[in-house]
């Protein structure tokens, strides 16, 4: 505190907190050009729209584009919630969800079904989401084609020519090192026939989900580019008809609330080797276990308590 | 410049945008869907929905072309005081405003192979906007969604043109409706 402040300025100064802000940090045309971009991008469902990515508070790699995408479709009256590889309660998560707490005076929730905006970090939830709800993706690398092919004028290109045959080497090569495709993460999907989309680095079971009710829109900060799919748009994860696209999980029930039908994040809870399956959506994992789901690894409930 | 221009802006930019954009962007993901909108009271004969997405998207960054029968005195003023968008001839045009029959639809940007983005935004103001009429899907419709258009064959034709093509936003009173490219109309 600056120490010529007297208690009523610090006061005033407290009271006014987010107005030190513009609406949700960014300025105005910064929103529109923004704004511009994610119209284009659900006009045009997996291509990837070049927009003037900003400095942000926080360094690349730690969200900057989905909180761009999230500053410019955040309104006052939005509930708000961030996840970070299925939790809620992590350092990229809780700084994301504070910032907007603080410069958009949005309200908060770690519940996926009370939230209007989602930003998440390689994760999509368990629960559905619904039509009026809107997933903001953060990216690190939004070309698919980047890791097979490091120019961005022939990738350019060859999502305009349609041509990617180099993507189905890739799954092909995986198949004959590995005898599957071994591809487990930001597996490549087809967007309506048309366009060979990075969903970020989403395990590959939540591929499936891709094709949902509620807005998804996806924002690279460093490498400057935003896309989108709105709701119902087909997605299709890339295969072969011999070695057809499969969502896998780690082969357990949740060590916590027994689900058998979420993502698994694997623990290693001692030095003998022993580990621990549980739900990396922490949401679905505390209300299964708020409705008395008990998992194998769950702590014991003891008499008398609730 | 008349006082007239200098008022029936956002009265609070950063919120009422905020709003604003939501609507502008449900309706684009939902090709179809109306929504209604508030915070802009434009000059007479332009529609408060035509007047929100202006305010909402357009700034100096954007060439807008104005339509003949919205190229009045009072309309420039009106969008130049508010939003700084310079006037451009329809071939250079990022956004347009005008009835259907009044837009050189030929003329406008219809982005490129390998930057499809780059094309224009049509606001056509309709005198009429409902949920029923050609029938709309793809991507943003469940099965199948229903709006009144000024016109069908030109939507196919457009839609043929996918990855490129134009999008639009029909306004009406304070309601606006989308269809992108991507959406086949039936």
């Amino acid at each position: 505190m600056n120490p010529a402040m007297t208690q009523s300025d610090q006061d005033r100064h407290e009271e006014r907190g987010m107005n030190d802000y513009n609406f949700a940090y960014l300025d105005e045309q910064t929103k529109r050009m923004i704004r511009r971009a994610i119209l284009k991008g659900l006009a045009i469902p997996g291509y990837q729209v070049p927009f003037a990515s900003r400095e942000m508070p926080m360094p690349y790699g730690w969200g900057t584009g989905g909180v761009q995408v999230s500053a410019a479709v955040l309104t006052p009256e939005d509930t708000f919630k961030v996840i970070d590889q299925g939790a809620d309660d992590t350092t990229n998560a809780v700084s994301i969800r504070r910032f907007f707490q603080k410069t958009a005076g949005v309200a908060v929730t770690e519940a996926t079904t009370e939230a209007s905006v989602i930003q998440t970090r390689h994760r999509i939830p368990e629960a559905a989401l619904r039509e009026d709800q809107v997933l903001v993706y953060q990216v690190p690398i939004p070309e698919p084609l980047r890791f097979l092919e490091p120019s961005e004028v022939e990738t350019r290109k060859m999502h305009e020519l349609e041509e990617y045959g180099l993507m189905h080497v890739k799954l092909y090569e995986d198949i004959a090192q590995h005898g599957a495709i071994a591809t487990a993460y930001a597996y490549p999907v087809k967007v309506e026939g048309r366009y060979v989309m990075d969903p970020s680095p989403i395990p590959k079971f939540d591929n499936p989900k891709l094709e949902m009710a509620a807005i998804q829109l996806f924002g690279a900060g460093r490498e400057q580019r935003i896309y989108a799919l709105p709701p119902y748009t087909q997605v299709v994860s890339l295969d072969f008809e011999d070695y057809p696209f499969e969502a896998s999980k780690a082969d357990h029930p949740c060590g916590l609330c027994g689900a058998e039908d979420s993502y698994l994040d694997e623990l290693i809870v001692d030095d003998a080797g022993g580990r621990l399956f549980m739900c990396s959506d922490t949401d679905y994992c505390a209300a299964r276990q708020a409705a008395g789901h008990r998992g194998a690894d769950a702590a014991p409930v003891l008499e008398g308590m609730a | 410049m008349q006082t007239l221009s200098l008022t029936g802006g956002f009265r609070d930019a950063p919120k009422d945008a905020a709003f604003a954009f939501r609507a502008v962007m449900n309706a684009m993901a939902k090709p179809g869907e109306i929504n209604r909108v508030t915070g802009a009271e434009p000059p007479a004969g332009l529609s408060i929905a035509a007047g929100v997405v202006l305010l909402t998207l357009c700034d100096p960054e954007t060439p807008l072309y104005l339509a003949p029968g919205f190229d009045r005195p009072e309309v420039r003023d009106w969008i130049t005081f508010h939003t700084g968008a310079p006037f451009a001839p329809a071939n250079a045009a990022h956004f347009a405003l005008g009835a259907w029959d009044d837009l050189p639809r030929g003329d406008f940007p219809l982005g490129t192979a390998a930057y499809p983005d780059r094309s224009a935004t049509l606001i056509v103001e309709v005198d009429d906007l409902r949920s029923d009429g050609a029938t709309l899907s793809g991507p943003g419709i469940k099965d199948s969604a229903a709006l009144s258009l000024p016109d069908r064959m030109a939507f196919q034709q457009n839609a043929a043109l996918f990855p490129r093509g134009l999008d639009f936003i029909f306004t009406c009173g304070d309601r606006l409706a989308a269809l992108p490219r991507s959406t086949k109309v039936s």
